[in-house]
């Protein structure tokens, strides 16, 4: 008995040219500038905007209290430093450990939920009611009752950032294949062993695709939040500076706080993508690579 | 039928306890449906049962329901060495092979096979004889390593089969495996098959809705009729193993596929459309 040698596996074409025909040598071009492109341009878009900004500033001498010019905005960020990753810092830190919370608190009611069809189904709802409460309305609420700062901070940012993940690892947990379940079953497993055999792995990619969303939600939830606590002293973020920023007229350090804001957001998306990518690549569809 | 009969049909000595046997079986399903309706059957150690019926004959049920994965509503399940007297593939040393591979596509190959070990208790170093041992037998020892996604069609049902056979089981439990598979393929895991039931020693119960692979496959063929559920016919299958190609195309096994096909199309007569 020998086993089939078909392995489906897209192999790594030594590509010949010669061997190739017209359509496929077509479809390997356009493969390859699409590769080249997916960069190229989006850079090309932010340089174009970049020179149209400038030149508008320029051309209609606008002041800079109104509109400053990309090379102010940059030089604010520099000059600026100092305040500016000050205030970074307290953001990325309320921001990071709400997610921590949010992850832990998620996916932790997620498992409980799965346990108990009960428990979920009586507090479900109310963490839907979490969610769909604006967090900007709830955010004077918890200022009054907490009186810290960063704490108030952080429950804000938790709430809204705890959702995505609470209903997507349960949607995962829920959704394991019911032949699977059989298997288990068969063997004799236990409740903790399914759970941690067969429905964690299996939620993954579900718990995963509710982090990038909640990467980007944590930190929304800390900038509103502050917006809201809005006093200054220690411990303020880059909400903070820019309402300051903006009570002083000073534009380019509001435009620069933005710009830090934008980049921290970019960044934790890349990283939790980066993370999804690392975890589901040799096995999940979405981070696979199809020949056709 | 009595089970005497099928035993002396099958050239089993009636004497012989049966491995497990189905006594009365009905299952009424909570939305109303008769899937099964007192049936009985006895498995004798050795045999190669082939469950036969049109769809809606409650074969998968009954398998399911032998498996311990349902409960019949009147009716029991018997094993021969019922040391606890409850149902599960651990007590009976039940294997079960699933209509699709039913494989973890986040683990590899070796881990999906090591599962039903895994929880049972040993560990993945410790299970690496019987692992390898059962991917041996399948033929995909080089494939230890590789993920569900790479292999094909066919060398996933081969997966199924080495975790099955991991924990070498007395029994195994086969519904509809190679329903979604070439014909080709279908060929070769059917003599794969056979010649790990001949090697192996096992008792089989396969679950099929075709003729000719139920003839090719195995010495007892059960027909069984729809609405309600039940079973109409026994025959055995006297050709002797190994069967091979020539087997296939021999006069004896369009005879046996004759008879079986006849037999079919009674039950399918007696199986009242709702």
């Amino acid at each position: 008995m020998t086993a089939e040698i078909d392995r489906e596996t897209p192999k790594p074409a030594t590509m010949v040219e010669g061997i190739l025909d017209e359509r496929e040598m077509r479809k390997a071009r356009r493969e390859k500038v699409d590769r080249i492109a997916k960069f190229v341009l989006p850079v090309l878009v932010m340089a174009l905007t970049v020179l149209a900004w400038y030149l508008v500033v320029k051309i209609n001498n606008i002041q800079h209290y109104i509109l400053p010019g990309p090379g102010l905005v940059f030089e604010t960020l520099v000059k600026d430093y100092k305040v500016l990753f000050d205030a970074l810092q307290i953001t990325l830190l309320i921001t990071f450990a709400a997610l921590g919370i949010a992850v832990v608190g998620g996916v932790g009611l997620a498992v409980l939920f799965a346990q108990s069809k009960w428990v979920e189904m009586s507090f479900f709802p109310y963490a839907i009611i979490m969610q769909v409460t604006p967090v900007i309305v709830v955010a004077p609420l918890i200022f009054i009752y907490v009186s810290s700062k960063i704490v108030g901070l952080l429950i804000c940012a938790w709430i809204v950032a705890f959702f995505p993940i609470l209903s997507n690892t349960t949607l995962g947990l829920n959704s394991v294949d019911h032949n699977l379940r059989n298997l288990f079953e068969l063997y004799g497993a236990s409740r903790w062993q399914t759970l941690l055999y067969l429905r964690l792995p299996a939620s993954l990619p579900y718990f995963l695709g509710g982090l990038r969303i909640a990467g980007g939600l944590a930190l929304i939830g800390a900038i509103v939040a502050e917006f809201v606590a809005g006093t200054g002293g220690v411990g303020s973020g880059l909400a903070f500076t820019i309402l300051e920023a903006s009570y002083r007229l000073n534009i380019p350090l509001m435009f620069a706080a933005i710009l830090l804001i934008s980049a921290t957001g970019i960044a934790i998306f890349a990283a939790t993508t980066l993370v999804s990518h690392l975890l589901l690549r040799k096995w999940h569809e979405s981070a696979l690579k199809r020949e056709n | 039928m009595t089970a005497s009969a099928a035993g002396a049909a099958t050239g089993v000595a009636a004497s012989a306890a049966p491995i497990v046997s189905l006594k009365n079986i009905s299952k009424t399903f909570s939305n109303g449906t008769v899937a099964l309706h007192d049936m009985s059957l006895d498995v004798y150690e050795g045999q190669f049962v082939s469950l036969l019926g049109p769809s809606g004959c409650g074969k998968s049920t009954a398998l399911r329901i032998v498996a311990g994965l349902g409960s019949p509503t009147a009716g029991k399940v018997a094993w021969a060495n019922d040391r606890l007297g409850v149902g599960s593939a651990q007590q009976h040393e039940i294997g079960f092979v699933f209509q699709e591979p039913t494989l973890m596509p986040w683990a590899t190959v070796y881990k999906n096979v090591w599962t039903p070990l895994r929880i049972k208790g040993v560990s993945l170093k410790a299970a690496r004889d019987e692992v390898m041992g059962a991917l041996e037998l399948v033929g995909l020892a080089d494939f230890a390593d590789a993920y569900p996604r790479e292999l094909s069609g066919g060398m996933k049902m081969r997966v199924s089969i080495a975790r099955a056979l991991v924990t070498r089981p007395k029994v195994l439990l086969m519904d509809e495996p190679f329903a979604a598979l070439d014909e080709i393929t279908r060929f070769k895991l059917n003599d794969d098959v056979l010649y790990l039931w001949e090697n192996l020693g096992w008792t089989v119960l396969f679950v099929t809705h075709s003729v000719f692979e139920s003839v090719y496959l195995s010495n007892r063929l059960v027909v069984m009729a729809a609405r309600p559920g039940r079973v109409v016919d026994d025959i055995a299958i006297d050709a002797p193993y190994p069967r091979d190609e020539t087997f296939r195309t021999s006069d004896v096994y369009n005879q046996f596929c004759r008879t079986a096909s006849d037999a079919l199309h009674a039950a399918m007569d007696a199986s009242a459309e709702p």
